[in-house]
């Protein structure tokens, strides 16, 4: 996030897209509410009514994979009605008159042809956008999990840019990272192109500055993304270490992704529970968990934080960091040596720019928002103040194109995935607890209930939905959350595993799967399970 | 009753009063709560969150004010330049002693609340002793009849202790933004219920658990962490972040020896501010569930059996190092998790990193 969290409630005009925040991050969605309690208005994107969308002055019901159309009809609004930051964009921007002609024809009743949203309401949503003194836009992986995920952050670059609404109290770009330490994993350098403190891997200055830290030859070219790697397993790559990732079910297209793990010549997996994945390991090896374990965690406004041990863990499960550095030990690996998390902590710090101030004792309180690029710095609650990374912020002008499947005769429905309040990610931890278990037990489609009576379906009995990738058999929930002609599943239960269906495409950039749009074909269960 | 104070400042810049004999300054829109809980903590309370509106239905917190002819509410009246306040006069505390007889006669089953059942689930109980009284004075009609029939298990509606402070329907509006619960009736008739008087279950009840955490006498309880009553031992609390999504909100993990029971949220957690949902509060029996690996496992002639930890780190160690022989640094891959503390992600990038080389590495944030 650009922004703090405590900024979410001092915005004029608040920007919702792909994101169900009161499901997936209840908490920060709190903030949202006091602001519209103070009177700013809430623009909400979504394909679907969810919980957010009622609360919205303006509800832009967008078809699944559209969004690049419909910010881009926002945009052309904005600078049609001159609500555009002229100074910001001399001052801070570049390329503003190729997004000018490139916007023409982005109008709003080309967009409505697209979205299926009323021109109308394109136009108040960027009008009440544009206007705001200080507007902020919240996103989640709504916008991300598309083939053309980086052209949607893009796209909301480009409102940013034109109307200014960055680098201030109560503005911004906020993307709500979705899991509690998944900014930490990336802030930790677990990318195959970038060093701890996102520093490019490819830069001769900062392999010079690892292979001197770690007295170790470092590799100078960029790794594979993972989604590449699982492409690539029995082929180039033979071996897999997964630290607490249920990939069999979390990932988009389970076959293809089980079928990947099971050619493997070797594979270790480390984690609390025998997750399916762990299933297919040669080596499970048993971590401590949360309230086992002492480290730190970032969330996504990025301030480090301590988490801390309360109870011992279970028969001789060991913290991540030391079963790996037992491992390393055991293959010659030089640098091994710690003895506390505290060690490993603070030589990431030692090695992170944006950590660079901070060090184990420092992060106890969670005082500091990244980057603390020294000693005694009190940290960045707002990034972009004044300058972007690169400078001048950069219009893009990315281009409207189709999901990598569409529906068709033989998959005439949309299908888009995601969370549910009570239950996170594949269960592994709320489908072993008693409260959340209760108020969600089984997966349901959400189907519009019209389409259930169209399609021969009934409320709570079993459908079978397919795709080309696979098929599952799921109950029925008739709900006016979905839109005619679009279903809703989340990938929580293993029983009904929705990822079998996903993975019509990635996007060319991320190699993020496009786990929102997945054509598929609906038909009542003949027999049930 | 209130007095504004906003437009009476003192010449020399900020403005004072004079609070229990001491001259003591303030900010413009202070209540003499907030004045006077600065000062002194002993202004009692139970209606009173400072997150919250203020509300003054418990009058608890009444002081004396000169010029005023009986005594007012300070968390909802404005501190005015050149007040003169007394907080503990012996009219007042016998005042209050009226009040918490009058508050413990609205539990008959007596005011020894369990601690486990929340956060503020004392304030009470610490009351009536302060005060050396019980429910005994004013027996007779009580407000609230208990909810055993919800069949949630994780808010007990244990209404039998309820003394209408309305602190859960205000964080529930004020904080949450639900507006699950609202009050019916008034009097001795008065209830706290759903918009139906139905289950939380179908209701607009998200069971966040603040309703749980800001209730001063335990009649809303956390249901999960009462199962744990029974077990020996002190409650423990232990400060960490929420291990689920990642707006990291702060809590206290509550435990018992080796047990864990239960957790709070931090009410100065910079992220949550007193705030969880029904994951972060509720959530968390997987910890201690008896499906949890506790024990090495190695695969032999096709099946996973348990081994010793030298045994599956070999085993671990050899696989890698024979695929790095015959197939090259790079065909060997990382996977970080993006749920494991910093010290994991960063030992997993440097394992990959340092000790084969290459940069096949990446984290379950594609996914």
């Amino acid at each position: 996030m650009s922004n703090p969290l405590r900024d979410m409630e001092k915005p004029d005009a608040i920007f919702c897209i792909g994101t169900n925040m009161t499901e997936a991050h209840p908490v920060a969605a709190m903030r949202i509410k006091k602001a519209l309690r103070r009177g700013a208005k809430l623009i909400v994107a979504d394909p679907r009514k969810i919980p957010l969308a009622k609360k919205a002055d303006v509800f832009l019901q967008l078809r699944v994979g559209t969004d690049v159309a419909l910010l881009g009809a926002m945009a052309h609004v904005i600078v049609r009605e001159g609500l555009v930051d002229e100074n910001f964009i001399a001052k801070r921007t570049e390329n503003f008159a190729a997004l000018g002609e490139h916007l023409k024809e982005f109008t709003p009743e080309w967009a409505e042809t697209i979205t299926g949203v009323p021109a109308k309401d394109i136009e108040q949503a960027a009008i009440w956008y544009g206007e705001a003194a200080n507007g902020a836009i919240f996103y989640t992986l709504g916008i991300t999990e598309h083939i053309c995920g980086v052209d949607n952050v893009q796209s909301l670059c480009n409102l940013v840019l034109l109307t200014g609404h960055i680098g201030r109290e109560g503005t911004g770009i906020n993307p709500m990272r979705g899991q509690n330490n998944v900014q930490g994993a990336g802030d930790c350098g677990a990318l195959p192109n970038n060093y701890p403190g996102f520093q490019p891997v490819t830069d001769p200055a900062n392999q010079a500055k690892f292979r001197e830290a770690w007295g170790v030859e470092v590799d100078i070219e960029e790794g594979w993304t993972k989604v590449r790697a699982l492409d690539e397993c029995g082929k180039k790559i033979h071996a897999f270490l997964i630290c607490g990732e249920n990939t069999v079910v979390s990932d988009a297209d389970r076959a293809h992704c089980e079928h990947a793990l099971r050619s493997l010549d070797h594979m270790v997996v480390i984690d609390i529970f025998r997750t399916e994945t762990a299933d297919l390991a040669d080596v499970i090896l048993p971590a401590t968990a949360w309230a086992e374990t002492d480290g730190v965690f970032t969330n996504t406004e990025r301030r480090p934080q301590r988490v801390r041990a309360a109870v011992p863990p279970p028969g001789v499960a060991k913290p991540d960091w030391w079963i790996i550095a037992q491992i390393a030990k055991r293959l010659g690996a030089p640098g091994f040596d710690y003895e506390s998390p505290k060690e490993v902590f603070n030589e990431l710090c030692e090695l992170s720019p944006t950590y660079h101030g901070l060090d184990w004792d420092l992060v106890a309180e969670g005082r500091h928002h990244w980057p603390v690029p020294e000693k005694g710095h009190a940290g960045t609650p707002v990034l972009h103040i004044g300058e972007f990374p690169r400078g001048r912020g950069l219009f893009m002008t990315p281009s409207y194109r189709d999901p990598a499947e569409t529906i068709d005769d033989d998959y005439p429905v949309w299908l888009t995935t995601g969370r549910r309040l009570a239950h996170y990610h594949t269960r592994t931890m709320t489908g072993r607890s008693v409260g959340t278990e209760y108020l969600v037990p089984e997966e349901l489609v959400e189907v519009h209930p019209d389409d259930v009576a169209d399609w021969g379906l009934e409320d709570g009995e079993f459908a079978v939905m397919s795709s080309r990738r696979g098929e599952v058999m799921v109950k029925v929930e008739a709900t006016d959350k979905s839109p005619r002609g679009t279903v809703f599943c989340s990938f929580s239960f293993s029983e009904v595993p929705i990822n079998a269906l996903t993975g019509s495409g990635y996007d060319p950039i991320t190699d993020t799967a496009e786990l929102k749009v997945c054509p598929v074909r609906i038909e009542r269960a003949t027999t049930s399970v | 009753m209130s007095s504004d104070g906003s437009s009476n400042g003192s010449s020399n810049g900020s403005p004072t009063l004079t609070l229990d004999g001491k001259v003591v300054p303030f900010e413009t829109g202070e209540t003499l709560y907030e004045v006077a809980r600065r000062h002194t903590s002993d202004v009692p309370t139970l209606c009173y969150d400072e997150r919250l509106e203020a509300f003054g239905a418990c009058r608890l917190c009444v002081v004396e004010i000169e010029g005023f002819r009986s005594p007012v509410a300070s968390c909802t009246t404005h501190a005015a330049h050149g007040m003169n306040v007394q907080t503990k006069t012996e009219k007042l505390e016998k005042h209050r002693k009226t009040l918490m007889e009058l508050v413990c006669s609205e539990n008959p089953r007596g005011v020894e609340i369990d601690p486990m059942r929340g956060h503020a689930s004392q304030e009470m109980t610490d009351l009536a002793q302060r005060y050396a009284v019980d429910g005994t004075r004013f027996e007779g009609a009580q407000s609230g009849q208990s909810h055993p029939d919800d069949p949630n298990p994780m808010i007990l509606r244990d209404y039998d202790h309820c003394i209408s402070c309305y602190r859960c329907v205000r964080v529930c509006a004020e904080q949450e933004g639900d507006y699950a619960i609202s009050i019916a009736n008034r009097g001795f008739q008065t209830q706290i219920t759903t918009e139906f008087n139905g289950f939380l279950k179908g209701s607009e009840c998200t069971f966040c658990g603040q309703c749980v955490q800001t209730c001063p006498t335990g009649a809303l309880a956390d249901n999960r962490a009462l199962q744990h009553t029974r077990e020996p031992g002190e409650v423990e609390l232990t400060r960490s972040i929420c291990p689920f999504c990642g707006v990291g909100c702060s809590v206290d993990i509550m435990s018992k020896g080796d047990k864990l029971v239960g957790v709070r949220p931090a009410m100065d957690g910079p992220a949550n501010e007193g705030a969880l949902c029904v994951k972060g509060q509720f959530g968390w029996e997987w910890v201690q569930h008896p499906e949890r690996l506790k024990n090495p496992m190695v695969r032999k002639d096709g099946v996973l059996v348990e081994a010793s930890w030298d045994e599956a780190l070999d085993r671990a160690a050899e696989g890698f190092r024979r695929v790095r022989d015959t197939h090259g640094r790079h065909a060997i891959y990382g996977v970080a998790s993006g749920r494991a503390p910093h010290e994991s992600a960063f030992s997993v990038q440097k394992f990959i990193r340092a000790g084969f080389g290459t940069n096949q590495i990446d984290n379950c944030s594609r996914a």
